[in-house]
Order: structure tokens, then sequence, then C-alpha cells
């Protein structure tokens, strides 16, 4: 494994980045509430429940410290919307396409051999700084615990409903 | 690495004796053809290990892909409130293709369930929460797709076909002899 991704205590790079034909979602505009970002290799991995499938069925575990999940792979927005409309995704898929993952580079997540990212979690506080960030081995879908610890962790506010 | 939280207690669907050296513990969703497909295996597995292995069994459906998924659990949990959910664990298993109430019902009548009970269960949802209790354990716990397995509390990364599943086993039945 030749990343190094960005640590815990390390402001989180701003980006912009497409999330449908013709919009681009900025990182900083979710300023106020936790973020987590899940870079995964690629879009149509051939497994029922896989990493993105699950994250949709644990969404309301995640809303309930009102944290906002972005996907990010470097497919293009026309593969995500395809992806997320096969699957019936209800998050944003984030395209880091062009140039191909700057984004991930920046996080210290990008695989050259492969020309993919990661399977990198990063979990962001509502002040932007990252709280915790982990790459799974490629083949292993990590799953949400990791992820439901840290925003625990950070005292994320939980709102029930 | 991840891990079983909560661990096994009496809230649990178990197979086997409570006192076995490996407790295996299967998250799984009965329209999942995955778990389908590890159904079988399962079954091999524990009767090669018969009187020697612990089988739990949790809800973790997938709703969103599985639109079944959420219904059959309770319709299992509701035969497990009359004392018969591994029979209706299997029959769910062994019909996928079969999975609307109407099905759900019959099969129900099989089993020689309180069919009206298990009608009005349905209906409530009553059983919603148990089977929320189980996925929620599962997010918790690790659970990165379906099926799931955790041996002895630690998530089965490996393959689960016969022979996977029977070298965790083995592996952690010698951790286990090791730790006595």
């Amino acid at each position: 494994m030749n990343s190094n991704p960005l640590a815990a205590g390390t402001p989180a790079p701003d980006f912009g980045l497409p999330s449908a034909p013709g919009e681009t979602l900025r990182l900083s505009a979710l300023r106020g509430r936790p973020a987590i970002l899940a870079f995964y290799p690629a879009d149509w991995s051939p497994v029922c429940g896989d990493q993105m499938a699950l994250y949709n069925e644990t969404l309301g575990e995640f809303e309930q410290y009102g944290a906002r999940l972005l996907g990010i792979s470097v497919d293009s927005v026309w593969c995500h919307a395809a992806f997320a409309e096969n699957r019936k995704l209800r998050f944003p898929l984030l395209a880091d396409f062009e140039p191909k993952g700057e984004v991930a580079r920046r996080y210290g997540v990008w695989r050259a051999e492969d020309g993919t990212t990661e399977r990198a979690l990063f979990v962001i506080d509502a002040e932007g700084d990252i709280r915790w960030s982990y790459v799974s081995p490629i083949d292993v879908n990590p799953g949400a615990d990791g992820i439901l610890d840290a925003l625990d962790a950070i005292g994320a506010v939980k709102e029930r409903p | 690495m991840s891990h079983l939280k909560p661990s096994v207690s009496q809230a649990d669907h178990r197979a086997g004796p409570e006192d076995a050296s490996v407790t295996l513990v299967e998250y799984g969703d009965y329209e999942c053809p995955h778990c389908g497909r590890a159904y079988p295996i399962v079954k091999r597995v524990q009767q090669a290990l018969d009187g020697q292995l612990r089988f739990v069994f949790r809800n973790f459906p997938l709703g969103e892909i599985h639109p079944h998924a959420v219904r059959t659990a309770e319709a299992a949990e509701a035969a497990a409130a009359q004392g018969k959910f591994w029979e209706m664990h299997d029959v769910l298993y062994e019909n996928q293709r079969a999975l609307e109430d109407t099905h759900l019902l019959e099969y129900a009548e099989q089993l020689a369930l309180d069919v009206s009970r298990v009608r009005r269960e349905l209906q409530d949802s009553t059983y919603a929460d148990r089977v929320r209790a189980d996925f929620r354990s599962g997010v918790r716990s690790g659970v990165n797709g379906t099926p799931t397995f955790f041996v002895n509390g630690e998530r089965l990364d490996g393959p689960w076909d016969f022979e996977g599943l029977m070298n965790a086993i083995e592996r952690a039945r010698a951790g286990a002899t090791r730790h006595a």
C-alpha cells in the first residue's frame, strides 16, 4: 500500500467536484455538520450489498448525527448517475474524474498502479477538520462501524427523531 | 478488525450447544441470493461439526435493494414467537423466489403456526423493532454486505465456502483451546 492518508487533526482540503451533470458540490458548503468522505475504487463492483449499497442502507444511522455522506471515485458523472439509479442511492457520488484523481491525491489515497483511489474513509467535523481516517485493504469493504465510532468519538450531536 | 457487538445472548436465535467452543454468527437477508447460496453451506458445516458448533442468525435486511427482505425477516420473527424460527428460516431460504405475503402465510400454515396471529403480526409490523435492532447491531459490528459471518466474535473477511468456514472455525477452536 503506497498511500498515506491525511491523518486526524489535519484540516480537510476543500474541493469542488461534479455531483451530477452540470452540478458541483463543494466540501466547504457542508460546514456546520459532520461529513463522511468514502473513496472507493469503482462503480459497479459485482456483489450485493457492496460498500455504497451498504451505506445507502445505513444512511439513517449517519443522519442521526447530522452527518452528510459523500461517495467519491474516479468514475465520470454519467457512470455515477447510472450506478446511483441502478442501486437507488440516496446520497451524492462525486466524480474525481478530471484531472483524474486530483482530490484523492490531495487526501493521500491515490493508487497510481491502478489509476483508482484507495478504499478510504474520512470523517470530518463541523469545523472542517479531519477527525478520523482509515484505508481498508482494497478488496475488503470496511463496513460502517468505524464511521459511527468516529462520529461518537467526536461527540457529534445525535438528533433523535 | 471488526467485532460482534453486542455478543450473543438469550435474545438471539441459536442452534447447537450453548457451551460449544465455537459460535458462528451469520447476518443475513432472506432475499439475498448470496445468502441463499450460503444456506446449504452452513447446513453442511453444522452437520460436519454436529454437537460442536453453535450457530446464530441475525437479521440484516437490505431493504433498499430487496423489497421483500424486511417483511420476510418479520415473518421469521413471527414464527420464532411460536417456537419455529429455524423451520421458517429454512423454508424462506428454500423458496427465495416466492416471498410475497401470500407465500409467507402459506409457509406459516405448512409449519402449523397460528396463521391468523402471523397475519396480524405482519400487518402490525410487530417485529419491525426487533429486525431493526439486529440490523443496527450489524452496522455497529462491521457487517459489510450479506451474508457476513463472525467466528467467535471476529468478522470473517475470507471466503465463506465450505472450506473457508471450516478453516475459520478450526482456527477459532485452536485459539479457544489455547486460551482455555
